[in-house]
């Protein structure tokens, strides 16, 4: 399927989009997403989302990383899009 | 390997200090207990409240090991109090427990994220050894690592190991006295970075690596190993100040780099059988138990049944250990001789102890649930599934379990938020699980129930009584709920709450885990806990036994006179001696004299002294209202209801436990902290009396208000 890369929120993956970590929009935050293995370049599969929408869990790097959705907005990732 | 490599060797000394690191998860604890054995003991890093878990191992003839097995953390970053103390350890040299080696413990099926800390560690130039661990995992993906070649590429040893299946155990054993690499390579090269600053520092303080320096410079607000030169710290603290470094930047930047050299060295000894990973399991186990149906109404299940079992089941041990100390008792008055003595030892420092040794079997056995939920991997979906519920009352989804624990008893309930790894989500949560009615409220309330209500009075199906005593449990509940919110918005967090965690995989609990954390979790408890309960139950002995002057005396004259002995019979004279003394006693005095603060509550000295006596445990309260009415027999209940029923107001003439009494009465109950035992485990959980004596005053000012409205609806 071809496409063109679009960025959005990890917050705003469906379960089992994939999208590429891009950019992070907090620095503080960022930090510690860097060190538990988001960085840019790495590739992020949503996995899962908790029964009252929140929070959510991804597939980085070989494991499953919960956080909350107020985190993953500050997250930016490129996906394809599908038209 | 380098011509010029340096190498360490301990196996000359009598024992060799060893440290445990690696992420959370990593099976650090494991790999500890596997290597130690039952000769671990558990302390506090000095200062903080973070658990140390010290032990040791032969390694030969002549050399033990000393292990210390360091909180789990991702990275050397100090964020939170835990890390906090691996971070010192490590990088403070002259730390008392800086180690000679370092066994860094990596997941091997989640390699990359685990050699973030393991690349750390190594540019510190510390010797490290790398444990390999659930090397078995991988194998079993069809997966394999080429560990001769990460050895090479890290410059460290590296053993593969399967802590679970105590697979490679003495091999790290006979490692620690074999001539060790001292790192030399950088991982990466910090100077990139922060090059100018680096030399600086190292100008000023004797530091091993690079690496060491730029963590100084990163970190040096909350090192706290120059507190004792002050002058090498004013110099630091000059050149950080005077150049103009981006802290987060500088941080960021070291993140993205280790992770680039990761990426490549994984790529180089990690050979994956095929991209597309499996992990049916743990993925088809997901979704049952975080689905939104099964998975709450198996969560719910397992708290009904762990609440079962500490409520019903603990019930049977609670009662032979409090029989055995009847017993013991007996024994002791009958055989030593009666006296002052002999009376502080039964009355004082036995009653204290048996009030200690009771705890035991809710602490074990909710622990081991507790164990189990961790270790399987289900404790991380608890959370995951409840957090934004628990949110929004400043609480963690691991909030939930000290809660509906606290339903049988505050005590073991409030050691189980250490699984609560925010500072002030914790505190919350210590703060408002003993408003959960617990079961030692159960026969305050059912006497005081049973005073005012008809046990026939129904309202349609439902027994008016059981509705009233649902009603007590639902209001403690709102009240740990209404309060969380209150201290949501007051409490300021001493550092950043993130959720960011790891959902480990589903693994089979391990027992010898299981059993290590309950025994841990009783001695701690018996020996830190303990001390305080027994000194306050001898005080509270020495109250309510003793009596200014000579006023026991006067009352034994008084009954020992020919017409009080026509009068009564010696049951009934033995019965009023009772309740006059404890009338006469410093509790009494101390019931008298709070009489006119518990006057607007409807309360009069006699329930003031009930509540002095009260505070050994809820429960007593009943025993206490059985001496004071003179019911004699304290096991019947019958007769204290009749006798309290029956007692009037002497100025009016009406009775004392009116409905607006009994009510208030049953409020204050509910919401006072009454409780020395809860009182002592939260200073032992929060390490200072400044939580117990907020906690202390804001239930009893919540109880005082709610039970004067309460009073004043009814009366």
């Amino acid at each position: 399927m071809k496409g063109k890369k679009v960025l959005k929120k990890l917050s705003q993956l469906k379960i089992g989009e994939s999208g590429v970590i891009d950019s992070f929009t907090d620095e503080v935050m960022s930090l510690k997403l860097l060190e538990m293995g988001c960085t840019p370049g790495e590739m992020v599969t949503l996995d899962k989302i908790a029964p009252m929408g929140d929070p959510i869990a991804i597939k980085v790097s070989g494991y499953l990383l919960s956080l909350r959705k107020e985190e993953a907005s500050t997250v930016l990732v490129a996906v394809m899009s599908e038209n | 390997m380098e011509a010029n490599q340096s190498f360490v060797n301990f196996s000359e000394k009598s024992s060799i200090k060893v440290a445990l690191v690696g992420n959370p998860n990593s099976g650090k604890s494991t790999l500890f207990n596997a290597l130690t054995g039952l000769h671990q003991k558990t302390g506090n890093f000095p200062g903080v409240t973070v658990d140390k878990k010290t032990g040791t191992a032969k390694l030969s003839a002549t050399v033990t090991a000393d292990f210390v097995d360091l909180p789990g953390t991702y990275s050397l970053y100090p964020k939170s109090l835990d890390e906090r103390v691996t971070f010192e350890v490590l990088c403070n040299p002259v730390n008392a427990d800086h180690p000679d080696i370092t066994i860094v413990v990596a997941d091997a099926s989640n390699l990359k994220r685990n050699l973030f800390l393991v690349s750390q560690i190594i540019d510190l130039k510390i010797p490290v050894i790398l444990a390999l661990n659930m090397i078995d995992l991988v194998e079993k993906e069809g997966d394999t690592i080429d560990a001769v070649r990460l050895s090479e590429k890290l410059g460290v040893k590296v053993i593969a190991i399967s802590a679970r299946k105590k697979v490679g155990i003495e091999d790290i054993k006979q490692a620690l006295l074999q001539p060790l690499p001292v790192p030399q390579y950088d991982f990466i090269d910090v100077k990139n970075f922060a090059g100018d600053l680096i030399d600086k520092i190292k100008a000023v303080v004797k530091v091993n690596s690079d690496f060491a320096a730029f963590q100084l410079i990163n970190n040096f607000p909350v090192i706290s190993y120059f507190d004792k030169k002050p002058e090498q710290k004013q110099k630091i603290e000059a050149i950080i100040n005077a150049s103009a470094i981006d802290h987060n930047k500088l941080q960021s930047n070291e993140s993205v780099e280790r992770y680039r050299v990761i990426n490549r060295i994984a790529s180089d000894c990690i050979t994956e059988k095929s991209a597309i990973k499996t992990e049916t399991f743990t993925h088809k186990l997901d979704a049952i138990l975080t689905h939104k149906i099964y998975g709450y109404a198996i969560f719910l299940v397992i708290l009904f049944f762990i609440f079962q079992t500490i409520f019903f089941l603990a019930r049977f041990p609670m009662d032979w250990i409090q029989g055995l100390f009847v017993i013991i008792s007996q024994w002791a008055t009958h055989t030593l001789p009666a006296g002052e003595l002999t009376n502080l030892f039964v009355n004082g420092i036995l009653a204290g102890l048996s009030g200690v040794v009771v705890f035991v079997p809710q602490i074990a056995l909710l622990f081991a649930f507790i164990a189990i939920l961790e270790d399987t991997g289900y404790m991380a979906r608890v959370s995951f599934i409840m957090d934004k519920m628990m949110r929004r009352f400043g609480l963690n989804g691991r909030s939930v379990i000290p809660l509906v624990s606290g339903v049988a008893c505050a005590v073991p309930a409030i050691m189980s938020t250490r699984t609560i790894s925010s500072w002030k989500e914790r505190i919350i949560t210590i703060m408002v699980t003993p408003l959960m009615s617990c079961s030692a409220r159960l026969p305050v309330y059912t006497l005081l129930i049973s005073l005012v209500v008809p046990q026939d009075k129904t309202i349609s199906f439902f027994n008016y009584q059981g509705v009233i005593l649902m009603c007590l449990y639902l209001i403690g509940f709102i009240a740990a709920m209404v309060s969380a919110y209150i201290f949501k918005i007051i409490l300021k967090a001493k550092e950043k709450s993130y959720f960011i965690m790891e959902l480990p995989v589903y693994r089979t609990p391990q027992w010898k885990t299981v059993g290590i954390t309950i025994v841990d979790k009783v001695k701690l408890f018996l020996f830190e806990a303990g001390k305080i309960i027994v000194a306050i139950s001898v005080i509270l002995w020495f109250l309510s036994s003793h009596a200014p002057g000579d006023r026991y005396q006067m009352i034994d004259k008084k009954y020992a006179s020919t017409e009080m002995i026509g009068k009564y019979n010696e049951k009934e004279r033995d019965a009023k001696i009772s309740s006059e003394k404890l009338e006469a006693s410093y509790a009494g005095i101390l019931g008298k004299a709070i009489e006119p603060a518990i006057k607007p509550l409807g309360f009069d000295w006699k329930i003031g002294i009930a509540l002095v006596t009260s505070f050994a445990a809820r429960e007593v309260f009943v025993g206490t209202m059985a001496t004071l009415y003179s019911a004699g027999n304290k096991d019947n209940s019958q007769t204290i209801r009749e006798k309290m029923r029956n007692e009037r107001n002497p100025e009016t003439g009406l009775p004392v436990f009116t409905l607006a009494v009994s009510f208030s009465l049953l409020i204050f109950y509910a919401f006072a902290m009454q409780c020395m035992s809860t009182l002592a485990v939260v200073y032992r959980e929060t390490k200072s009396w400044k939580w117990p004596a907020f906690q202390f005053l804001f239930m009893g000012v919540l109880a005082y208000i709610s039970s004067f409205i309460v009073y004043h609806i009814f009366k």
